[in-house]
């Protein structure tokens, strides 16, 4: 990794107007923690829902998609990753250091948010609070490489993220049953469940998958995704038209 | 002293060819990639600068490939023409920046003396987003000098400039060329090349078409056939006096105005006001009809 690439990208990410975007699914989910409470009265099952459906499964993926595309999508598109890239420095080391700030910003805008809407709409001595806050810190690690990747692959990273996010993880997983089993959510949940023992079942915590091919999975596609990001790195087309 | 070879270099994106066959090297002093929009000079200069690999041919630098190669901007020095840059830090933290991602050892005195190169010391606290085109223009500069580069690829380097800051810098890439540097840089205008450029490289639609010092190039220029469209008291009566001159090459009488070819172009323009006052015809309008630069160029490529 590289401070001077960490400090530059984290200007990026945070010095541009977007980085407002990053604040306003969190105070929703806040918002909403604060709803949760006053209506169920603070048990625990109703902010596992919260936190497994909204947090998990809407605010975690697009925060990621937002914060990935932030870190490298947006110099890849004005032109200005050409200054990191005239440089002497592996692509390794540039893929590696975005990655680390994506993941960084994921979990102050996303992990952090959802471990204290958990305390808020509803916990018993922090279980709910740590397995959440495992859970997505595990998908963020996924979820940034995995739009990382895209981003550099593609130009049209956000729209494509867009879908994945919305289309696959929350629609089609809830009609076609072997889609659940293929999402970083469900392996990322799996390891949720694990930390809650006894009380997964009682709190409607089940994940799709069982914690050890959680875990492969999650393992697998952050590896391959970075690897497709430094690939795709080392040959990525730069050149104005003249 | 390093020198940037390009053997059999094409390039097509799809069925569009931007670079056609082109063979060159560029050694130590200023050469200038002179040519139309869309001739296909960022193309070349993307591949010089490794980011963008060739279709088919080499590009080396000193004998070593610069495509997937970023061990070559240790020794490269690269001006963007996209303006975008890291706009929420100030001028003075982007240069260091890049200092620092050279690895240098000092990287605020290289970043000082870039910016004092490009005589923007004094405006080096201000936010970038806040920067002038020319002042943006000084900055990507400051950052592609800052670890004292052997080789300078810029991509049209005057465009956005006023009148004062062009002398600036052509002043510096002049200093660049004389201390044994490779400058290369790229401009769709014959003037400001020839002005500073010891060679010259023609493109034109993705071709090499000419090569040489500016004279040799504007010979080349000069000494095509010129077209003329000349509206005068007596069309016909001139058109027979430049025949029996033989100052020119085709006299053409079929539209309104008199056309006129002339191969050697010194020749005619002196001789034609002569020859109007011989024949007491009255000259209204003179023009050159292929004057444009695409022109030029087209006439070079035929050739």
């Amino acid at each position: 990794m590289n401070l001077t690439v960490i400090r530059l990208t984290m200007r990026g990410l945070l010095g541009r107007r977007r980085a407002v975007l990053l604040l306003i699914l969190p105070v929703v989910l806040l918002g909403l923690a604060g709803l949760t409470r006053w209506a169920s009265g603070g048990t625990p099952d109703a902010s596992a829902t919260l936190a497994g459906q909204f947090a998990m499964g809407t605010l975690l993926p697009l925060m990621c998609l937002l914060i990935s595309t932030g870190v490298i999508g947006a110099e890849i598109d004005d032109g200005s990753i050409v200054y990191l890239l005239a440089k002497p420095i592996p692509r390794r080391t540039i893929v590696l250091s975005k990655l680390a700030v994506a993941l960084g910003a994921a979990v102050v805008f996303a992990v952090l948010p959802t471990i204290i809407a958990v305390e808020i709409a509803g916990d018993e001595g922090g279980r709910l609070g740590l397995a959440f806050g495992v859970s997505t810190a595990l998908a963020a690690v996924a979820y940034t490489a995995l739009f990382v990747a895209l981003s550099v692959a593609t130009r049209n990273a956000v729209i494509l993220g867009l879908l994945y996010a919305l289309l696959w993880e929350t629609v089609l997983g809830g009609y076609v049953p072997g889609i659940r089993a293929v999402s970083v959510r469900q392996w990322a949940l799996s390891v949720g469940e694990r930390t809650l023992g006894d009380h997964a079942a009682a709190w409607g915590v089940s994940a799709e998958v069982g914690v050890a091919t959680g875990v492969v999975m999650l393992v697998v596609t952050t590896a391959a995704a970075a690897f497709l990001a430094v690939r795709k790195l080392q040959t990525l087309r730069l050149v104005s038209v003249d | 002293m390093s020198t940037l070879e390009l053997q059999g270099v094409s390039r097509w994106y799809g069925d569009v060819v931007a670079v056609n066959d082109v063979t060159m090297s560029i050694g130590p002093g200023v050469t200038g990639l002179l040519g139309p929009n869309g001739a296909g000079k960022s193309t070349l200069i993307s591949m010089m600068g490794g980011f963008l690999s060739p279709s088919s041919g080499t590009v080396t630098l000193d004998g070593v490939p610069t495509w997937r190669n970023p061990d070559v901007y240790k020794v490269i020095g690269l001006v963007p023409e996209a303006e975008a840059m890291y706009d929420m830090v100030t001028g003075w933290e982007f240069v260091v920046a890049n200092a620092r991602l050279h690895r240098l050892h000092d990287p605020e005195a290289a970043a000082r003396t870039a910016l004092e190169q490009v005589d923007m010391m004094d405006a080096k606290d201000r936010e970038i987003s806040g920067y002038s085109k020319g002042m943006k223009q000084r900055v990507k500069m400051a950052t592609a000098l800052v670890h004292d580069p052997a080789v300078l690829l810029l991509d049209e380097p005057f465009n956005g400039m006023d009148p004062r800051q062009r002398i600036h810098l052509m002043d510096l890439l002049t200093h660049l060329g004389t201390s044994g540097r490779t400058v290369l840089f790229s401009s769709h205008i014959l003037e400001e090349v020839e002005e500073i450029a010891g060679t010259i490289e023609v493109v034109v639609a993705g071709r090499h078409a000419a090569s040489g010092d500016f004279r040799r190039i504007r010979r080349l220029m000069t000494e095509r056939p010129h077209q003329y469209t000349i509206d005068s008291s007596d069309n016909r009566l001139l058109a027979s006096a430049i025949i029996a001159d033989g100052s020119a090459d085709t006299v053409d009488l079929t539209k309104a105005t008199l056309s006129v070819q002339a191969s050697d172009f010194g020749r005619f323009v002196h001789a034609l006001p002569k020859l109007a006052r011989d024949n007491d015809v009255r000259l209204f309008e003179i023009t050159p009809a292929d004057e444009s630069l695409e022109s030029v160029f087209a006439y070079l490529v035929a050739r």
